[in-house]
């Protein structure tokens, strides 16, 4: 998320005129000003309508107890919401549960989207028919996907679970956990190898052929020019990718709907809110998602370095 | 690039991998078409081709308003939704690539924590303050979360075109006596269509893919959209799992997006990767 050198561009806009004009240039820079802020106020306001403001309801919301179902009974109750979801055994199934399809289908799609882009930009022929079958899988509706799997796995309709003896592994939780992997990670790895593809297009060519001609194997040269080439990429892409598998929702609700301890945090905020109907609950189990998200985007941003998207505002 | 060394081994070992990603992208979406082509007692036979083919699943639920309704929902509020981002997110990212003002870093930090924000954070809050504005189960009631999530995307798209354009040409209109508003609409937005129709696609792409506010924001098919809505249908009885119909459902609103991200792929390429790498 390079959007830095703009910033650059502008102030020289603005200090290239000549000194003669002092007066005229200050009005006209404070007229620039004013139109900054009208050109970006609409997208603020609306960003903040909708996220600022609700996820600080949220956290007033968090500390009642209000279950629509009983209005009445609607008061202000400290942090015992917190404690109620906290010393809850589903919160914590659901994180972890939430915290393994991450770690594994984002690990797993990082190796896959590496071959993936190796393969996109490296293959000899037919590059472009495996460019635009690489891209099917964005392109298609995650819930169209999730049902294509899911009657894939049903026992007597599904091809799949005819190959695998007729298995049935969305009743049971390791197999579906592990049907719900495969279904992000098919869904995801074109995602990651496109970014990857972008980072390697980085890596000149001559340093490679340079290092081939000193005898470097092909492993070398991934690891030791590649990789850290690519480094600034991988990151961002694994960022992205871990922050969006960590709001898994539309696989696991059509997949499993959360039987058998398959459901992940969000699906766990989704039920309390549709199936209990408690505001309060499902309030605080919001605002502990967003604090998890918040944990793992400063743990990867402290991970960029100076590499982190935005931190380089101003600088070029 | 390696085509000087080239060996027959090497051919034939990137045929090979090509192959398998091809089948591999295109194997589950072959299923779903299989599937939606199967009659009801097809249906209860494994096997990968139909052993008895059928348009009835396609003209059932193509007569049906429970998936026709949800479909102009879904396509009303993802080009409303898109048009309206676009637009703003263009002015946004026209100030923070041409005009000095402070704050510019902070909209940006906005723009990224908005991108990685959790969205199952905003469904209880949200869904009560719909309700109380009378937003739940309407068309804004999506619209204004899904612009709201369009806008981060089409800020960082944006201005990284925005620094592609030649800005002499701006220059020159503002001397030629053209205010910075004109200079945007007359010089610098045609110059930025391209950038525009790519942050148009991937939000209207986000919008169409969205699920989990579409099932939280609406109750009726009057906002419903077609992803939400496949999970109501019904089989030719009550016992009869409609998996012939929602197979149908799912291949109608997959191809044609899966023909314009074929028919775009340059434009979407370029898109998600302009911002996201160089770091």
């Amino acid at each position: 998320m390079t959007v830095n050198a703009p910033v650059a561009a502008g102030s020289e806009a603005t200090s290239e005129q000549t000194p003669g004009h002092r007066k005229q240039l200050s009005e006209g820079a404070k007229a620039e000003r004013r139109l900054g802020f009208m050109l970006i106020a609409p997208a603020v306001i609306v960003m903040v309508a909708v996220t600022a403001y609700p996820i600080i309801y949220a956290i007033w919301l968090s500390l009642e107890k209000y279950n629509l179902e009983l209005p009445q009974e609607k008061k202000f109750i400290g942090l015992a919401n917190y404690g109620a979801v906290l010393s809850s055994q589903y919160w914590w199934t659901a994180l972890v549960v939430t915290v393994i399809i991450t770690v594994f289908s984002v690990a797993i799609t990082l190796v896959l989207g590496m071959l993936l882009a190796q393969l996109l930009h490296r293959t000899i022929f037919f590059r472009g028919v495996v460019r635009t079958a690489a891209l099917i899988p964005y392109g298609i509706v995650t819930v169209a996907a999730a049902y294509g799997w899911q009657y894939a796995w049903t026992p007597g309709t599904g091809y799949l679970s005819a190959a695998f003896n007729n298995s049935a592994p969305l009743t049971s939780q390791v197999q579906a956990i592990a049907v719900i992997i495969l279904a992000e990670i098919w869904k995801t790895t074109p995602f990651m190898a496109l970014l990857l593809l972008a980072g390697l297009s980085l890596v000149p060519e001559d340093l490679q052929k340079a290092a081939k001609v000193d005898g470097a194997t092909t492993w070398q040269r991934f690891t030791q020019i590649t990789l850290p080439l690519m480094k600034p990429a991988i990151l961002v892409a694994l960022l992205f990718r871990t922050l969006d598998s960590f709001r898994i929702f539309d696989n696991i609700y059509i997949l499993t709907a959360g039987a058998n301890n398959t459901g992940s945090v969000s699906i766990l905020g989704y039920d309390n809110l549709f199936n209990a109907l408690n505001l309060g609950i499902g309030s605080a189990i919001s605002v502990l998602i967003f604090i998890c998200v918040a944990i793992i985007a400063i743990i990867f941003i402290r991970g960029f370095g100076t590499a982190a998207p935005g931190t380089d505002i101003g600088k070029r | 690039m390696a085509a000087v060394t080239t060996t027959p081994r090497q051919k034939a070992g990137w045929g090979i991998a090509n192959f398998v990603v091809i089948a591999l992208a295109l194997i589950p979406v072959l299923w779903l078409v299989s599937l939606s082509f199967k009659t009801p007692t097809a249906v209860l036979d494994p096997s990968f081709v139909p052993s008895q083919w059928t348009w009835g699943n396609y003209s059932g639920i193509l007569q049906s308003s429970q998936f026709i309704r949800p479909l102009i929902n879904s396509i009303g509020i993802g080009l409303i939704s898109t048009v309206i981002a676009v637009t703003l997110a263009s002015m946004a990212a026209y100030a923070v690539a041409r005009l000095a003002f402070p704050g510019k870093s902070v909209l940006i930090g906005m723009a990224l924590l908005i991108a990685i924000f959790p969205q199952i954070s905003l469904i209880t809050p949200l869904f009560s303050i719909e309700r109380a504005l009378g937003l739940f189960n309407t068309w804004p009631g999506l619209i204004i979360p899904y612009v709201a999530f369009g806008l981060p995307l089409g800020i960082y798209i944006l201005s990284a075109f925005f620094r592609e354009i030649p800005w002499e040409l701006e220059k020159a209109a503002k001397m030629d006596g053209a205010t910075p508003f004109q200079a945007f609409t007359k010089v610098i937005a045609p110059l930025a269509a391209p950038g525009m129709v790519t942050t148009a696609i991937l939000v209207f792409l986000a919008c169409w893919n969205d699920f989990l506010f579409a099932i939280s924001f609406t109750s009726t098919i009057s906002a419903r959209t077609a992803p939400a809505a496949m999970q109501y249908f019904s089989g030719g009885s009550v016992f009869t799992i409609p998996t012939g119909p929602i197979a149908a459902a799912a291949v109608v609103i997959t191809i044609p997006i899966i023909i314009f991200v074929l028919f775009f792929q340059r434009r979407i390429v370029a898109g998600l990767t302009s911002g996201a790498v160089k770091g």
